[in-house]
């Protein structure tokens, strides 16, 4: 308990009112059917699965925009389709005016991706064990050509490690002789390598253990405050988000049902998904409140259920619920996909 | 009143090539009948090995080297392999983290509560049946006289961890041991099955034994917790105590770097330095020490005895003078963010 240099917290910084990433009605369609032949014998259809359907998102420059939802929901698929690690079916990113996925924009897209980095959930399975740390980081300043002298590049990478509380010796050593939490470390170096200035991490702490996750998630936020970075930040964790986020986005098969400013979701939460999720979610506060779970689980996102796909679980629900798919309306300043908030 | 479980003293060795690791070192609690006790630490701690040694099932060449665990007043440490046998299930049920690996893919959900049943117990299959519907009704399975010839597939994971908890009371055991019930199941599902496990032991009386690295869980479930760091018990103590006003600069330090839901989000986590050390290199005197704020000379030299505490024992030096406290959580928290170390042992009781 004792790094004192974080002093104010990144959430504390304004954020611009540029935008620097933006989705549009991004959708994500996943073909799960068998081989032609074994169809045609067996006479069944195509079987799709809609990971991501129509989802619109912008995040301004300096900020930490939050995705929540339980797993099925489409968080990783949003985050890889933002990175350009997975093509969309339909809609666009794009960033810094930048579409990621355009085929006439190649030139400006490979300067483009230089500014983009992802950290992911497990550090044991992103890092490669059989290369000293050093080369790991020093990877990407490599592949983008950033420092060609050697011995330029040597110092850079001690400069990352020590910027990441390791020890600038530590790059002689290989991924195994570390922790956890000191791995994390590592994968934030090689990320912050290329000098980017979006960065999405895909759950960077639920792998890892409580006080080790404080460290990573105080790192994070010293480091954004200090390099003015942006952050797409993935999470299950209720907690963790608030923790984290300025803007946070509710997901649920697919759709994100809730937008808003992190204080707004957190203290009134809009849509009835997000309420019984942060009346369910177990805390460490212990006023006592008598927890009211959600019933039911999530569905089979092969077969979501028609209109709003939470109605079969929702204790306010409509008769019409079941049959309009429910348009993004206004209460406030938080978006809702919600009918209860219908104009009429 | 006999404990339904007493723990006295307990070490499990683990020998290797290297030398022997010490997985367990002198672990000793009791849970009364009825009661929920929640076993907290962070992975490498021997949270699932103490529940391993107790139903009997270390994995070779693990073995208890010392200390005895008895249920109910009788020793089980050390039973011949068949008297465990009719000890797991009949009087100790077992529900383990992944649903899907405690059921056989194969069997029909009906087939397997039956089986279960009929060992432990003398009926006939009819009565078996009748009582497998029973106990699928009880854990909340909608239609569940269909659902009894169901196979594990079919079932949602949510669902299938409520099958496991109808196996592991279909004996109607004394004390129910769940490893990580809920950390493979979605946020939303893990308070269902939570309040659902409760609920069942709250009615029949049964023990728990909850291991689980999430402290919300154990905040809104447990009565007692007892916190391991490096396979020693750091603190055990009432609920409320652990989490709001711990005795052990460890548990300190690990609740104030829980993000929690009602804490103001601008303020920084606490930070414990370094990580848990492993068990080959288990640092001399209290295992906690390289890492404390709080430690003086004789934290490396000696090993802390577990000091009385209000509410339970903590294993630190800092109570063996009786008058220092440690300062509550908030304060931990506050600390940080002013960017002052609590340095030394603090006098100052805020409460």
């Amino acid at each position: 308990m004792n790094v004192a240099e974080i002093k104010q917290p990144a959430s504390g910084t304004v954020p611009s009112q540029e935008t620097l990433v933006e989705a549009r009605d991004l959708r994500r369609v996943f073909d799960l059917s068998r081989p032609w032949l074994n169809r045609l014998i067996e006479r069944e259809g195509r079987v799709t699965l809609t990971a991501v359907d129509g989802v619109d998102f912008s995040i301004r420059r300096g900020e930490t925009y939050a995705l929540v939802g339980e797993s099925g929901s489409g968080k990783s698929t949003i985050a890889r389709m933002v990175v350009g690690l997975l093509k969309p079916t339909a809609g666009s990113v794009s960033i810094a005016g930048t579409d990621v996925w355009a085929k006439a924009q190649a030139a400006e897209q490979r300067a483009m991706r230089r500014r983009i980095q992802m950290i992911f959930q497990d550090p044991f399975a992103s890092l490669n064990q059989r290369w000293r740390v050093q080369s790991i980081i020093a990877e990407p300043i490599k592949a983008f050509g950033l420092i060609t002298n050697p011995a330029d590049r040597a110092e850079r990478v001690a400069e990352l490690l020590s910027l990441v509380g390791l020890d600038p010796r530590d790059g002689q050593k290989f991924p195994h002789e570390f922790s956890g939490g000191q791995r994390q470390r590592i994968a934030i170096a090689r990320a912050l390598a290329s000098e980017p200035e979006f960065i999405v991490c895909d759950e960077p702490t639920s792998a890892l253990d409580v006080s080790v996750q404080a460290q990573v998630l105080n790192l994070l936020r010293d480091l954004q405050q200090r390099l003015g970075l942006t952050y797409l930040f993935i999470s299950h964790n209720l907690a963790v988000v608030r923790h984290m986020a300025s803007q946070v986005g509710v997901l649920y098969l697919g759709r994100l049902v809730e937008e808003a400013s992190a204080q707004e979701l957190f203290s009134e939460p809009k849509h009835p998904y997000t309420r019984m999720l942060l009346d369910a979610v177990p805390d460490i506060a212990m006023e006592g409140i008598e927890r009211r779970s959600i019933a039911g689980e999530i569905p089979n996102p092969i077969t979501p259920p028609p209109g709003c796909h939470f109605h079969p679980r929702c204790p306010r629900v409509m008769a019409h619920c079941k049959t309009v798919i429910p348009p993004v309306e206004h209460a406030g300043n938080t978006s809702v996909r919600c009918l209860l908030y219908g104009s009429t | 009143m006999t404990p339904t479980l007493s723990v006295k003293n307990l070490r499990v060795e683990i020998p290797t090539r290297r030398g022997t690791l010490v997985a367990i070192d002198d672990l000793s609690f009791d849970i009364a009948p009825g009661e929920v006790l929640g076993m907290v630490g962070e992975s490498g701690a021997g949270k699932s090995i103490t529940g391993s040694a107790i139903i009997g099932l270390l994995e070779p060449p693990g073995h208890v080297a010392a200390g005895e665990i008895s249920l109910q007043g009788e020793r089980i440490d050390g039973l011949p392999p068949d008297a465990m046998r009719r000890i797991r299930g009949r009087r100790i049920g077992m529900i383990f983290q992944d649903p899907l690996t405690s059921l056989n893919p194969l069997y029909r959900i009906g087939d397997q509560l039956i089986e279960t049943i009929l060992t432990h117990e003398n009926m006939s299959h009819a009565a078996a049946r009748a009582k497998a519907r029973q106990l699928l009704e009880e854990v909340g399975i909608p239609a569940a006289g269909e659902r009894l010839s169901s196979y594990p597939h079919q079932f949602s994971g949510g669902m299938r961890q409520r099958v496991v908890i109808a196996l592991a009371l279909a004996a109607d055991p004394d004390l129910v041991i769940a490893d990580e019930p809920t950390t493979a199941l979605d946020v939303s599902v893990q308070a269902q099955i939570i309040a659902l496990l409760k609920r069942l032991c709250e009615d029949r009386g049964t023990s728990v034994l909850l291991i689980t690295h999430d402290m919300g869980v154990i905040a809104e479930t447990a009565d007692r917790v007892c916190v391991l760091y490096a396979g020693r018990m750091a603190e055990i103590g009432s609920v409320q105590d652990v989490v709001k006003r711990p005795q052990h600069p460890y548990t300190v330090g690990l609740m104030a770097a829980i993000p929690s839901l009602t804490m103001d989000p601008h303020e920084s986590l606490a930070q414990i330095p370094g990580s848990m050390p492993r068990l080959g290199a288990i640092p001399s005197g209290c295992a906690f020490n390289p890492r404390c704020q709080f430690a003086f000379e004789r934290c490396s030299a000696e090993r802390p005895e577990p000091y009385p505490t209000t509410s339970g024992r903590a294993a630190c030096f800092l109570h063996d003078t009786g008058g220092s406290k440690l300062p509550p959580v908030e304060n931990a928290r506050r600390a940080e963010k002013a960017g002052i170390a609590v340095k030394g042992r603090t006098e100052d009781t805020v409460s």
